[in-house]
């Protein structure tokens, strides 16, 4: 899971609006190059399906009670049928979703950028086959992440395990699940630019490996496998190593259909 | 950036390893930190390459024992590195420093890490926050207290935000109270044990104030002391009729502790509204007062009032600085509090008894204090619909900015502002969530026809030592050292240093911007550097490096 952030629940050089451009970016790309999981079955009209089936959840919860479960009780908006009265655009009905629609009665959705991503992703399949299991049972997921997927290992869950990979407690609300969910097949095609393991051999010979935090022309910073913050001058520095590789393993072989989509409603239901 | 080779001797003992050697600061890498056990922040006198917590040490001296830059030297000061905060609005920060990692808090309720050599960035957590803020005063965040490897962060929503300080992810945030009836947060929290004790702004919000503690490890709330006494408690006699209700009383700014004791020291601001004490008839407790705490429990020890109903928004905003100090051939146990209503107290800690008080800036409001220590109010000063021309100003002799006190030179030192202004009163009803000030006040003259001044005061009598005027009125609070410097600040831009005996200017710097901050000092690998946030940028000086 190495390419999700190693920054705070709420953390990020542009905070709410730039996440939610990025995950809209990363939606609008996954549609146009359909990646990944398009030859496996895992997008369904260019979203992917983990969104949907976790937009399905949040539809149920927080918006069914008025637009019932077909997605026809108001009239002049039929869902299934791509019918809606205000929006065309997916940042149309980002943006409708987070004013609501005052004089209607529809209030404001207070949705994370998982939630959002997955409820557009659910408004616009609400056809597909909902007999997936993407998105399985989260307390079983738990028992994959803390044994046998040993997750627990390198990430950090509300004040347990370690620091040497991205901490993971808010990680539902900061990725939507078709992120995590390429994250637990391929790691290393997911890892972040920066957020890279590192290898540095000081001056004296001392060796030293952590993750990047950060890197400029002069310096870069790490937080080391001892969880502490360096800072190291790079001229000072015999050798200076970015791993291409991520240390996390891809779990496509290691688990299986049901532990994957267990494990991934773990982390979907992971908020902070 | 390739360090040059230095050679650094450095008097101090208990330097971490370079204490009588001689380092190259470019063979040591930075950084790294322990976790800041409750010992080390009792003890953090003893580790002065360190910056703690907010005032640097439980007594709130901002004095550090750091000597490599003094009084004879200062003037090789240079610049090391800036940080550019990415929030364009005016730093109040005062940075803590373990270890060689600097914590950085920025408007409006963000916090970052970087090393504390260099200043670039390990990482930044920015807590998402409504847009309907009820803010009386800027969008500002004053820093952060740390306990073992957690950060504990002031919100302007009234949360109180515990952040992982080697990663920068939230751990929890707990709600004080509804920011949409006028709570906001923005001072640094204080550790005392296994507790955070925090405080609330929103006096111009009619807000109920109060001290909270909470569980360090879980951010659930282990006490809450009201600033204005309920209906159960004899005190709530002096508010007339249901005035306590909207009575203000915020605490927002950071108070003190002393161990040994076992008292929580903390300021209290202004009674609401902040003009019209028609509305609030009586002393208004516990507006304007300074608290002691039992640090367990919140239980009210003692307090001691300096304004009895207030009506010029003279908040007792103020450090409480802690000292032991020889008072009539006897070693006392004193706080000493330079406030707003422009008189230095000197108080008995233990006991709450008022031991002196002297103007240190100007004020027409009072011929004095009585043995008590309680204000004899001159007639007609309180505010009318026509304007009553009244010093201080309600900016106050001084504000929030912080004091510092040298256990070298025995003196408390204070960033003064001689104001004066017409104070006007008006009928106000209030409405929750809106701002209920009753009035307000206006400048007769520039801003720049009134003085501020560094004053040095000798806290045995009240007298002024020396001062070190600066214009227009200025924000900056002071630091002193064991070099025997006090540095400081102005709002229009520059950065000093004074001699802390003689208050003879020895060097200053133009840094462009506003100092609204507090400088603090610190040391990485033998280097002892001195920081002051301006703008929004954080500077950093250290001595000019000698070349092998």
């Amino acid at each position: 899971m190495s390419i999700l952030s190693p920054r705070s629940a709420k953390q990020g050089c542009g905070g709410q609006l730039r996440r939610l451009v990025v995950l809209w970016c990363m939606v609008l790309a996954c549609g146009l190059l359909g990646l990944g999981g398009e030859a496996t079955g895992q997008t369904v009209g260019g979203y992917e399906r983990a969104d949907i089936e976790y937009g399905l959840t949040v539809y149920r919860s927080q918006c069914a009670i008025c637009h019932g479960e077909a997605g026809n009780a108001v009239p002049g908006v039929d869902f299934r049928a791509g019918q809606f009265r205000r929006v065309s655009s997916d940042r149309e009905m980002r943006a409708l979703l987070a004013t609501g629609i005052p004089e209607s009665g529809m209030p404001p959705a207070d949705l994370d950028a998982a939630e959002s991503a997955g409820i557009i992703a659910y408004l616009r399949n609400m056809n597909f086959d909902t007999g997936g299991i993407t998105l399985g049972d989260a307390s079983r997921g738990q028992l994959v992440f803390e044994g046998k997927g040993e997750c627990m290992r390198c990430h950090r869950v509300q004040g347990r395990g370690p620091r040497v990979a991205p901490e993971l407690t808010a990680i539902g609300r900061l990725r939507a699940p078709s992120t995590l969910r390429r994250s637990l097949l391929d790691p290393t095609a997911s890892m972040r630019p920066i957020n890279r393991p590192v290898v540095l051999v000081t001056a004296d010979g001392s060796r030293i490996s952590g993750r990047r935090l950060n890197e400029d022309s002069y310096t870069v910073q790490i937080i080391d496998d001892e969880e502490r913050l360096r800072s190291f001058d790079k001229v000072d520095l015999r050798e200076f190593t970015v791993l291409a590789e991520s240390p996390m393993p891809s779990y496509a072989d290691q688990l299986s259909a049901q532990e994957l989509a267990d494990l991934l409603a773990y982390l979907v239901s992971l908020k902070g | 950036m390739k360090r040059l080779p230095i050679v650094l001797s450095l008097s101090l003992i208990g330097f971490g390893g370079v204490a009588t050697g001689q380092v190259r600061s470019s063979e040591i890498e930075t950084s790294s930190f322990e976790p800041v056990t409750w010992e080390r922040l009792v003890n953090a006198e003893e580790e002065p390459q360190n910056w703690l917590m907010y005032s640097g040490t439980f007594d709130s001296k901002r004095h550090s024992r750091l000597d490599q830059v003094h009084n004879r030297n200062v003037n090789r000061l240079e610049l090391k590195w800036t940080h550019q905060l990415s929030a364009l609005d005016r730093a109040e920060t005062t940075p803590l420093v373990v270890d060689g990692v600097m914590f950085i808090t920025e408007a409006p309720s963000n916090v970052l890490a970087v090393d504390a050599a260099t200043g670039r960035p390990y990482w930044r957590y920015e807590h998402e926050l409504p847009e309907d803020l009820r803010i009386c005063c800027g969008r500002n965040n004053r820093g952060v207290a740390i306990l073992g490897d957690t950060l504990y962060m002031s919100t302007l929503d009234a949360h109180l935000a515990a952040i992982d300080a080697r990663t920068g992810n939230l751990l929890w945030a707990s709600e004080a109270a509804d920011y949409r009836s006028g709570y906001s947060k923005t001072a640094a929290p204080l550790i005392v044990k296994d507790k955070v004790v925090t405080g609330i702004a929103g006096g111009e919000f009619g807000i109920r104030g109060f001290l909270d503690a909470y569980n360090a490890s879980t951010g659930t709330r282990d006490w809450r002391t009201y600033t204005i006494p309920g209906p159960d408690n004899p005190d709530n006699q002096s508010w007339s009729g249901d005035s306590w209700r909207t009575g203000g009383s915020p605490t927002w700014i950071t108070g003190s502790y002393d161990p040994e004791l076992d008292l929580v020291y903390w300021g209290t601001g202004n009674p609401g509204p902040d003009y019209n004490g028609d509305v609030r008839i009586g002393d208004n407790l516990y507006a304007d007062s300074a608290l002691a705490l039992d640090g367990d429990t919140g239980d009210l020890n003692w307090y001691f009032q300096f304004t009895p109903h207030d009506v010029h928004d003279w908040d007792a905003i103020q450090i409480p600085v802690l000292a032991d100090l020889e008072v009539d051939g006897r070693v006392r146990k004193v706080m000493m509090w330079a406030n707003r209503n422009a008189f230095f107290y000197v108080i008995d800690r233990e006991t709450g008894e008022y031991l002196s008080g002297t103007p240190f800036a100007k004020q027409t409001w009072a011929e004095g204090l009585d043995e008590n220590g309680r204000p004899i109010r001159r007639p007609n000063t309180f505010p009318t619909p026509e304007g009553t021309l009244v010093a201080p100003d309600a900016s106050g002799g001084t504000n929030w900015q912080s004091p510092t006190y040298s256990p070298r030179t025995e003196l408390f030192y204070v960033m003064a502002f001689d104001g004066e202004a017409e104070f006007y009163i008006r009928d106000e009803e209030y409405i929750d969530g809106e701002r209920f000030t009753g009035g307000g006040q206006q400048r007769m003259l520039p801003i720049d026809k009134y003085t501020s001044a560094v004053r040095a005061i000798d806290p045995r009598t009240g007298n002024r030592r020396w001062e070190y005027q600066v214009r227009p009125q200025t924000w900056s609070g002071l630091l002193s050292t064991a070099g025997d410097i006090v540095f400081g600040g102005t709002i229009d831009g520059y950065f000093y240093a004074l001699d802390a005996v003689s208050g003879q200017e020895l060097w200053h710097i133009s840094l462009g911007a506003e100092v609204r901050a507090a400088p603090m000092t610190y040391a990485v690998d033998g280097q002892q550097y001195v920081t002051i946030a301006a703008g929004n940028v954080v500077y950093t000086f250290g001595l000019i490096e000698e070349v092998d």
